[in-house]
């Protein structure tokens, strides 16, 4: 857990006083991703560089699991927290694997130990440690070179990382490959982050809370999906743009608004049993499934009206199917490529998993909406 | 590219073979080497004499001129590293034999004189090169070693000083070129040295001991530079040096 208290930088300039950060309360439970978001020079920097003291603080207080940490000296301190930039930072005169082990040998772990750690950590992030671990910094892609400087943060398990726009010098692409390696790691690792960006996208991704910062102060500290859906003022509905619900398809999964027990049929029924069934839920559609439960088709109640036979003779092809993993946006993104009100969605080994239908998307957004309106009335 | 500058490089050693072997030739056949030969004790008796000059000079160069740079590169010296860079700037327009006759009013004649103007002369590349070396380490660099929690020492061994090595090297290079270029006017104020063979070979117009003074101070120039390439090659970290 990190709890800020009253945090405060001043720095005086020829111009006077200028306040960098403004009595920041906030807390970060452990395990969270806390995204510190914001225009630049609104003070989200150096909050974070306080916690590490590469900046020192003014005044105010920082908790780490419940200690105060003016009573760590700055190495001590440093050692036990994580430290990414956007940079990177790997140092060009060391190997891959000096550049990680750099924190457990200050830490004064066995060499040994140290050495297994990082072919370890390279794995996680799907490096081959045999061709990497005796490469330099300069012989890697850039993308390579950041997932190095994230697992070198790692390297001395430290509980608390502190990220400086770790991403933000990657292409696109492989941004958005590395965030979700990096999610899933997170997921399996549970540690307390506190990561600088200004991209809203990043951050509605990557972060189990926002804090928008603005000139020194935090605007509103709260979940993606209450910050997207209820601004607390102007300035962060201005932030966090005028595509806001459209940015919270990305918080919802598929599989949280798909309805399993949406009609199925196998491909060997027979029509009379499957128009009875459609008949009695009130159901109009039936995704045909095959054998191995793959989904491979449709039926509509209209068409086997009066029809006979076996189901997969009156099977329409699947305009396309989704993983229930998939988020919301790319579903609606889907549905709109293939102009059709629903789509089937499929698990890990491509089975059928159940229906996503539009309406059940827009009474997905609806439900915080209303929620918080009743809450608020 | 790398293969253009190797082939390049193949070229140009082939090229100076081949005028060496010319030279050689020429020398041999005109019977200046048997002029010269006449010469071999002074030779390695002088020869001993400035290379103990270069060394010590030289060496006490790189002593006091790494530790000044990094002294200088230190946050806590940032108030008078510009003046100090600009009264050694000053220090190098100043030619080498001035410093060397200043250097003989204070000190007298002998070894002593010769080895401090040397010793000055050299200084400056020294102390520039890892002055600047270690002042272009990036700062992000410095940031994330700081935010791993390395001390101030440590990053300047681990990190700043590793980094600057290439550029650290160069200002050697140079400070040993100059050394040795400079070190037959030693003899102008006593210091000795294969300065002895060339200036009397001048002044009594004496090919053969003037070439028997400047062949061998040409010979040394040349493997003072070959032995610094070397190490320049070979002692800095792979990660960091331009050359492999």
């Amino acid at each position: 857990m990190i709890r800020l208290e009253d945090l405060t930088k001043t720095f005086a300039t020829p111009n006077g006083l200028v306040v960098a950060a403004d009595k920041v309360n906030m807390e970060v439970p452990t395990g969270e991703i806390c995204i510190l978001l914001g225009p630049s020079g609104c003070g989200k920097t150096t909050a974070l560089k306080m916690i590490n003291r590469l900046i020192a603080p003014t005044s105010g207080r920082i908790l780490i699991n419940g200690e105060d940490t003016s009573k760590l000296n700055d190495i001590e301190l440093r050692r036990n927290i994580g430290y990414v930039i956007q940079q990177i930072g790997l140092f060009p005169n060391m190997t891959i694997e000096e550049n990680i082990c750099v924190v457990p040998k200050l830490v004064g772990w066995d060499m040994k130990k140290a050495k297994s750690r990082a072919a370890e950590l390279l794995d996680l992030v799907g490096l081959d440690p045999r061709h990497f671990l005796r490469r330099y910094p300069k012989e890697l892609s850039g993308g390579q070179q950041q997932r190095v400087g994230v697992i070198r943060a790692l390297a001395a398990d430290p509980p608390v990382m502190l990220m400086d726009e770790p991403f933000g010098a990657i292409d696109p692409i492989n941004r958005e490959i590395i965030q979700d390696e990096f999610l899933k790691m997170q997921a399996a690792l549970k540690k307390t982050i506190m990561f600088v960006s200004h991209d809203i996208d990043e951050a509605v991704k990557m972060g189990d809370k926002i804090a928008i910062f603005r000139a020194g102060k935090i605007e509103q500290y709260d979940s993606p999906d209450r910050i997207l859906a209820h601004p607390a003022n102007a300035f962060v509905a201005d932030f966090v743009g005028a595509d806001r619900t459209l940015k919270r398809l990305r918080l919802v999964t598929a599989e949280e608004v798909a309805r399993a027990d949406a009609a199925s049929a196998a491909r060997s029924a027979s029509v009379a049993d499957v128009r009875q069934s459609l008949a009695s839920s009130g159901e109009r559609i039936a995704v045909v499934i095959d054998g191995d439960h793959h989904p491979v088709g449709f039926v509509t109640a209209d068409e086997l009206q009066g029809a006979s036979g076996r189901i997969g003779d009156f099977a329409h092809p699947l305009p396309a199917s989704v993983p229930v993993r998939a988020d919301l946006r790319a579903v609606v993104s889907e549905m709109f490529a293939h102009d059709t009100m629903w789509l089937a969605c499929t698990d890990d080994n491509g089975r059928y998993a159940g229906v996503v239908t539009q309406p059940a998307v827009t009474a997905a957004l609806r439900a915080t909406y209303g929620g918080a309106n009743a809450g608020a009335a | 590219m790398r293969h253009a500058i190797a082939q390049s490089i193949g070229l140009g050693r082939a090229a100076m073979l081949a005028v060496g072997l010319l030279a050689g030739l020429w020398v041999a056949n005109s019977g200046l080497l048997d002029q010269i030969m006449v010469y071999w004790d002074d030779i390695a008796f002088l020869s001993r004499q400035h290379m103990v000059l270069v060394a010590a000079s030289g060496g006490a160069a790189i002593l006091v001129g790494v530790p000044v740079g990094i002294w200088l590169s230190r946050p806590s010296a940032e108030r008078y590293a510009e003046t100090v860079m600009q009264v050694f700037n000053i220090g190098t327009t100043i030619p080498t034999l001035a410093v060397i006759a200043l250097s003989m009013t204070i000190l007298g004649i002998g070894f002593p004189p010769a080895f401090f103007g040397l010793f000055v002369a050299s200084l400056l590349p020294i102390v520039r090169n890892t002055y600047a070396g270690l002042l272009a380490v990036p700062s992000h660099l410095k940031e994330a070693a700081t935010g791993m929690g390395m001390t101030p020492i440590q990053i300047l061994w681990q990190v700043e000083l590793p980094n600057a090595l290439y550029v650290i090297f160069s200002g050697i290079r140079t400070a040993l070129a100059i050394n040795v270029g400079t070190t037959p006017l030693a003899f102008l104020i006593g210091g000795g040295g294969l300065g002895e063979l060339i200036f009397t070979g001048i002044d009594l117009m004496d090919t053969g001991m003037l070439l028997a003074g400047a062949v061998p101070t040409a010979m040394l120039a040349v493997l003072v530079d070959f032995l610094m390439g070397q190490a320049q090659l070979r002692l800095i970290p792979k990660g960091v040096n331009p050359l492999r």
